[in-house]
């Protein structure tokens, strides 16, 4: 019963923040001021092609008609269409989705794979030299640019080594290998900052944890070292981390949208720029409300994955 | 504390990084080696060299006198970015955390729903409504920063309001302007400093992409994150060119992180 309550609500929460982001979404375009068409096509366009846009864009019905408009456009998948690309923007979304996220998902496997075992290895090794070097790297990769990351890894693996490709994206349609060659580079741009907040997380909670009473009484009725660890202080250290994936999810997306542009991949990144450098006013508004669904719906996915694995949290 | 403070590994890095990104400020408001926009298409590509410390672009200017005139930019954006999200997450914040109920659950939604968004992603909604530019950008990265200060401020207020020294100043009587500035702002300084301190770095890295994408600095004042776009275009001949701004950029960022963090074990405060 308390299950079926927990997610009631929190399904209830997460439709509200998507209500307010359609809102937020729509209400953000209505404040320009003056005629989006015009602004779109510049001040110099023909009154006759201004007027066909407006209506094209639906610009003579009342706020709130369009905003009904464009509501059931997101569930039905009809967005309008692009003002740059005279296509449907649902088509364009379909088209780039798949380079993102796979992009997307090898960046976070790439990231746990990695997280995981470095900070075990941290928090076991606490104040040796290594670690330390280890640790004060993190800081480092914390600070680099995920860009300027991608710059340097093209500049030694694509034109120093020449073992990857440094763009020229090979479709999936084409060949899967190929294409996975081609993301290998960017999502290690965008895992390494990633990586480095993780394991900056989860070696402090390990180490918290290592501090507890239950290790220590664990010790003391004889289990080993690497036992407690791994039996009892990985499992509680690895429990608030789960709340970790949606926040890394955010900064996934965020820079595969940079990223992807340094690769000149042809992603949802890529389209948003020229979505926004073009003041493709439907193409813009489509994308952000799909990305911010994504995010709400992860975070939605770890607040059951937290709750399905703490029951403390749920019965709360 | 200026022992702890010596002790410190974070603070004292992070203090020495900003003291030489502040030296290089401060020379570059009273002057440049060269006119960091001077073109001179003589002297294109020129490797480092005593005449020109971090050698020349593609359009023959010097790099080191536009890496001095980033750094102003670097501070214009950082400042007022984090000046705009900590006036308005403090606002914001105070009245969700002082007042609670309806305003604080109205306010909190607000906050999650713009934390569904990337931070790049809502600049870049921003930018494009009202064009590119320092001032838009460093407008789009200040609304951007608000949901951090917001929910630092609310958690402070329903922390500190319940505290009785708090009752006995209402008690006695003082409005809740002198409340607040006199016995509350006082006891969540450094907190707030700390915030802003990280959020000034993210504020950075920002900008830098922004720029970089081209929606963010235009040309031809210099941004950090445009050299590096420039320099990707001569990747093979000029790698060098591409290094300079990116290691600015990290060496920035690494000081007002290592600060902030330095800050936040020395003053004991908690972030979100």
């Amino acid at each position: 019963m308390r299950t079926a309550a927990y997610l009631i609500k929190k399904l209830l929460s997460a439709s509200v923040t998507l209500a307010i982001i359609s809102l937020l979404i729509f209400g953000v375009f209505q404040l320009l001021p003056g005629n989006p068409a015009t602004i779109i096509l510049g001040v110099d366009a023909d009154p006759l092609q201004v007027q066909a846009l407006s209506e094209e864009l639906g610009l003579d019905a009342p706020p709130l008609q369009r905003y009904a408009r464009w509501v059931a456009g997101l569930f039905s998948g009809d967005l309008g269409r692009s003002v740059r690309y005279q296509v449907p923007v649902i088509e364009l979304i379909r088209q780039s989705l798949p380079v993102t996220a796979s992009l997307a998902a090898l960046s976070l496997l790439v990231t746990v794979a990695l997280s995981v075992p470095v900070s075990i290895y941290l928090a076991k090794n606490n104040n040796k030299k290594l670690p330390t070097f280890i640790s004060a790297l993190m800081q480092v990769g914390i600070a680099v640019p995920s860009f300027w990351l991608a710059i340097l890894l093209v500049m030694v693996f694509a034109v120093v080594l020449r073992w990857l490709p440094s763009g020229d994206f090979v479709p999936f349609s084409q060949s899967v290998s190929g294409a996975l060659r081609s993301l290998i580079l960017p999502a290690a741009a965008i895992s390494i900052g990633t990586t480095a907040v993780v394991i900056r997380y989860l070696k402090n909670t390990m180490l918290d944890q290592l501090s507890m009473d239950y290790v220590r009484t664990a010790r003391s009725k004889g289990l080993g070292k690497n036992k407690v660890l791994y039996r009892h202080v990985l499992k509680n250290a690895l429990l608030p981390a789960i709340t970790m994936l949606g926040m890394i999810a955010v900064d996934v997306l965020g820079g595969s949208i940079i990223v992807e542009n340094v690769f000149n991949l042809p992603g949802i990144g890529r389209l948003i720029i020229s979505g926004v450098g073009n003041r493709d006013f439907p193409l813009v508004q489509g994308l952000v409300f799909y990305l911010a669904l994504t995010v709400v719906v992860v975070n939605f996915v770890v607040d059951l994955l937290y709750a399905a694995v703490d029951p403390r949290i749920r019965l709360k | 504390m200026i022992k702890k403070a010596g002790r410190n590994t974070n603070f004292k890095v992070g203090a020495i990084l900003l003291c030489l990104f502040l030296i290089l400020l401060i020379l570059s408001l009273i002057c440049t080696p060269y006119d960091p926009n001077k073109m001179n298409t003589q002297a294109k590509f020129q490797p480092p060299s005593f005449q020109h410390l971090l050698g020349t672009d593609n359009f023959g200017r010097d790099i080191f006198s536009r890496v001095m005139k980033g750094a102003q930019t670097v501070c214009f954006v950082g400042f007022t970015s984090v000046a705009i999200g900590l006036a308005a997450g403090f606002i914001l914040g105070a009245v969700s955390g002082y007042l609670g109920g309806p305003a604080d659950e109205v306010i909190m939604r607000l906050m999650d729903a713009q934390m569904a968004f990337p931070g790049i992603i809502l600049a870049l909604v921003l930018i494009t409504l009202i064009g590119p530019g320092s001032v838009s950008t460093a407008l789009a990265l200040g609304v951007t920063a608000v949901p951090r200060f917001c929910r630092i401020t609310r958690a402070c207020f329903m922390q500190i309001k319940e505290l009785d020294y708090i009752k006995a100043a209402k008690s006695r009587g003082a409005s809740v302007p002198r409340l607040i500035a006199c016995h509350i702002l006082p006891n969540m300084l450094s907190p707030l400093i700390v915030t802003a301190t990280l959020a000034f770095s993210t504020a950075i890295l920002a900008e830098a992409g922004l720029s970089y994408l081209g929606l963010g600095i235009q040309p031809p004042q210099p941004s950090w994150g445009k050299m590096l776009f420039e320099a990707q275009a001569y990747l093979l001949t000029n790698p060098w060119y591409a290094f300079i701004p990116g290691c600015m950029i990290t060496l920035t960022v690494l000081g007002f992180n290592l600060l902030g963090d330095g800050l936040r074990d020395l003053t004991d405060t908690k972030t979100l």
